[in-house]
């Protein structure tokens, strides 16, 4: 039998976390690596997978000491991890839901997706298989996937290096970036998608 | 073992933490690219609240690594061409996606097993960064 307090702490655990849990959390992770003497950015994974995976024949970019930055691929096999442990165990009754607000749930129909408020889904059913030979199931998940491999690597990071790593170091080259990444976004959501979905 | 489960450990605080504040949401996006809700927002700007407190301390104190180095941050160049150009692509990217490349790790541990398309998609862009790079403005 399972203790009454570890029950407890399971369902303490598997509430929504508010934005100043998370925010803090996220800091302290930053700090635990520099901490380690690394650097927190995930999307440089990808650079290290092309290397290993022999990329430095065909440019030079790619020639770099990929074995030293192993601990940024345990990062994110963590992550992966981290994310079947919280989808199994730390759920919670409405773990599958995205508390967005009433005009976000608004604006949704307007692209043609209805649902009821409190029961939009945290992952849209365009994560899927099926979908994925579907328009906008392609454009999510495959030119989606290139743009941010290819933009963060242009731009030198992503969200947590650049948002939350180079902003916290108060780096210029950041704040130009985080700009850029709004510009993007923005232009995206409200001139493109009316044509994707 | 020890020095390598660590990375790991954080890896899976990241992963609980992203997903439990539903910054995994494809809806939690959109909704921050309509400026329709705080959450996002306060959790980009309390990451960086109390990561420019964390890193003044590091600073000031002139701390040293576990590795017993004094802790170094790279300097960014300060050009700013790459950042919003690469920037502005990879925002069009993040906004379509929905996931930035912590949460595509985090959505695929949690059973979205396409995503490993996404992530395969992400490593030949950064390919094909990595063989244009010399014929873009940085």
């Amino acid at each position: 039998m399972v203790p009454t307090f570890i029950l407890d702490i399971i369902a303490f655990i598997s509430q929504p976390w508010p934005w100043w849990v998370a925010g803090p959390m996220i800091a302290l992770i930053m700090f635990l690596l520099l901490k380690f003497g690394k650097e927190f950015g995930i999307s440089a994974n990808f650079r290290i997978m092309c290397a290993a995976d022999g990329a430095g024949d065909y440019a030079d970019f790619f020639k770099f000491d990929w074995q030293s930055q192993g601990w940024n691929l345990l990062i994110a096999l963590g992550a992966v991890f981290g994310g079947y442990m919280t989808s199994h165990y730390f759920a919670g009754a409405d773990g599958n839901i995205a508390h967005v607000s009433a005009a976000t749930v608004e604006s949704l129909r307007e692209l043609g997706m209805n649902f009821q408020e409190g029961q939009v889904p945290l992952i849209p059913d365009f994560y899927s298989w099926e979908a994925l030979f579907t328009l906008p199931g392609f454009m999510v998940i495959v030119v989606g996937g290139f743009l941010v491999g290819f933009g963060a690597r242009y731009a030198g990071g992503c969200t947590s290096g650049h948002a939350i790593s180079g902003m916290s170091a108060l780096q210029l080259g950041s704040l130009y970036a985080v700009i850029g990444f709004f510009a993007g976004g923005l232009f995206m959501t409200y001139v493109l998608f009316p044509l994707i979905f | 073992m020890m020095r390598s489960s660590k990375y790991i450990l954080i890896g899976i605080l990241f992963g609980m933490t992203l997903y439990k504040a539903e910054a995994v949401s494809w809806f939690r996006i959109y909704e921050m690219f309509h400026f329709q809700s705080f959450h996002m927002y306060g959790i980009i700007f309390s990451a960086i609240a109390v990561g420019v407190l964390l890193v003044q301390w590091i600073k000031r104190t002139h701390m040293k690594s576990t590795e017993g180095k004094e802790i170094e941050i790279t300097e960014k160049d300060k050009h700013a061409p790459r950042y919003i150009y690469g920037g502005i692509i990879f925002g069009l990217g993040w906004a379509l996606a929905g996931v930035c490349p912590g949460p595509m790790f985090i959505v695929l541990g949690s059973g979205y097993t396409v995503l490993v398309v996404f992530l395969l998609a992400a490593i030949t862009g950064t390919f094909m960064y990595g063989l244009l790079r010399k014929y873009l403005p940085h």
